[in-house]
């Protein structure tokens, strides 16, 4: 039996009707059609659908839209300000952070949130164990690093 | 998944009635396990009941020699938290360890202590400090509750509402992680409660977390890392899988355990 669901998503208040096993990320990609955010295992292991829900970093592909009820959502589409892009994503651009791009979507989700969790700054080894629940399968992680490393430098500058 | 009915109540006494007792109805905290475990087909539940709204199960509270944590505590806020830090550093270090951040940003203490995984952190520290459980009917203890490979003292219905640790005089978590799924292979939380020395094994036992009083009465004679030498766990009763044999699992405990003690200090 569906039920009614409503959240704030990138700002905007939608609503929607849903089986309750329905999961976020479904909601996401299918009600709303915001297919960057990705979905690359059925274990809760790789990260690709890593979403902001009221601010800390979640998994959307283990967590059921109804949980989602009242609360605040980001996704991927939701960081830059018109052409400008969110300095997290710029620094991918930057510092060659992907390569085929499955990833990356969920890399740059969760890395905002390592980065506004650590206003004191982010050691290399802090950011590699901050990347635990994202795999990438092409870069190595290295350039992901630096360009995180680059980030949290301009976001905490203007914090 | 198959389908389910789910609610969202917004008091205990409206959980325990949405639930009924009823096995085929599931408590639903943060969803890290069952969830999988749904997509999966593994459980075919006709109702999840949300534990997220009712406010009383959340939060982390420190009153004269014990720690209070409630059951939809996540791992994250555990793991955070300044007073728990204080209190019981090794408590706050093990919630760190757990998985990846955002599992530990959803996943909570009541769930995994109800799941038992014979892979999971905190049944160890909860083990490993005498803690205590706290249900909506009675309190149990630690060494009473863990029962064996995902089975608790929980009755069908019986709700955790939190979770309180004695402040021990010094503790410590050691664990040597699965790489890829970051569960323990073997974890050894050792504590000097006011019993004396308590050491308990994660991730190793065929049936679940326990305790190793060989290691804890070698410890009664001074608190040293070099006591625990020679003192062999026998494989015999230990989980043997892709990740590792019980003979490496028993060399291990013993690795871990003289760590965890020389880290308490
Ligand atoms: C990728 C990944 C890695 C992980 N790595 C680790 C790890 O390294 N170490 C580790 O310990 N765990 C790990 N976990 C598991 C994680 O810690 C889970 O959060 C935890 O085991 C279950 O907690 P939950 O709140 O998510 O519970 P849920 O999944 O919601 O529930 C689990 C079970 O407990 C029952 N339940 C929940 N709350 C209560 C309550 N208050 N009273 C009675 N019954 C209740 C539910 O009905 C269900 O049967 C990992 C999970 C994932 C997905
Ligand atoms: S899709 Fe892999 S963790 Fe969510
Ligand atoms: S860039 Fe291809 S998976 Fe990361």
């Amino acid at each position: 039996m569906k039920m009614p669901v409503s959240m704030t998503v990138n700002g905007q208040k939608v609503s929607g009707e849903v089986e309750p096993r329905t999961l976020l990320v479904t909601f996401l990609r299918e009600n709303l059609r915001l297919t960057g955010t990705h979905v690359g295992c059925d274990t809760s292991q790789c990260g690709a659908c890593v979403v902001h829900v009221d601010g800390s970093s979640v998994k959307s592909c283990t967590l059921l839209a109804v949980q989602a009820e009242g609360s605040n959502v980001t996704t991927i589409e939701g960081l830059a300000e018109g052409d400008k892009l969110h300095p997290m994503q710029e620094a991918f651009r930057e510092h060659h952070a992907l390569q085929c791009g499955f990833c990356t979507p969920g890399m740059v989700m969760s890395a905002i949130d390592l980065v506004k969790t650590h206003p004191q700054g982010l050691s290399e080894q802090e950011i590699r164990e901050g990347l635990e629940g994202n795999l990438c399968r092409c870069t190595g992680y290295h350039n992901i690093v630096k360009a995180i490393a680059a980030a949290a430098k301009v976001m905490n500058a203007k914090a | 998944m198959y389908e389910f009915a789910y609610h969202r109540p917004a008091s205990l006494a409206e959980a325990k009635t949405k639930h009924g007792g009823d096995d085929d109805r599931r408590y639903l905290a943060g969803g890290m396990t069952l969830l999988p475990t749904l997509k999966h087909r593994l459980a075919r539940p006709t109702d999840l009941v949300d534990l997220a709204r009712i406010g009383e199960l959340a939060g982390i509270s420190v009153a004269g020699n014990t720690v209070s944590i409630g059951a939809m505590t996540k791992h994250a806020a555990v793991a955070a938290s300044a007073e728990v830090a204080k209190a019981i550093p090794a408590l706050a270090h093990l919630a760190s360890l757990i998985g990846d951040r955002q599992v530990r940003n959803r996943g909570t203490i009541g769930g995994s202590v109800a799941n038992n995984d014979p892979a999971a952190d905190y049944p160890a520290a909860l083990l490993g400090l005498g803690a205590t459980v706290h249900t909506d009917k009675r309190s149990i203890a630690a060494d009473d509750f863990f029962q064996g490979m995902f089975a608790t003292a929980l009755e069908p219905g019986e709700l955790i509402t939190k979770i309180s640790f004695p402040v021990p005089q010094k503790a410590a978590y050691q664990k040597f992680p699965n790489p890829a799924s970051r569960y323990a292979m073997v974890g050894v939380f050792v504590a000097v409660t006011g019993g004396g020395p308590r050491v308990a094994v994660t991730g190793a036992g065929a049936n679940g977390v326990f305790r190793v009083t060989a290691m804890e009465e070698a410890l009664k004679g001074g608190w040293s890392a070099d006591r625990l030498k020679g003192i062999a766990v026998p494989a015999d009763g230990l989980n043997s899988d892709i990740h590792a044999s019980a003979e490496y699992r028993a060399h291990l405990i013993g690795v871990m355990a003289r760590r965890a003690v020389a880290a308490a200090g």
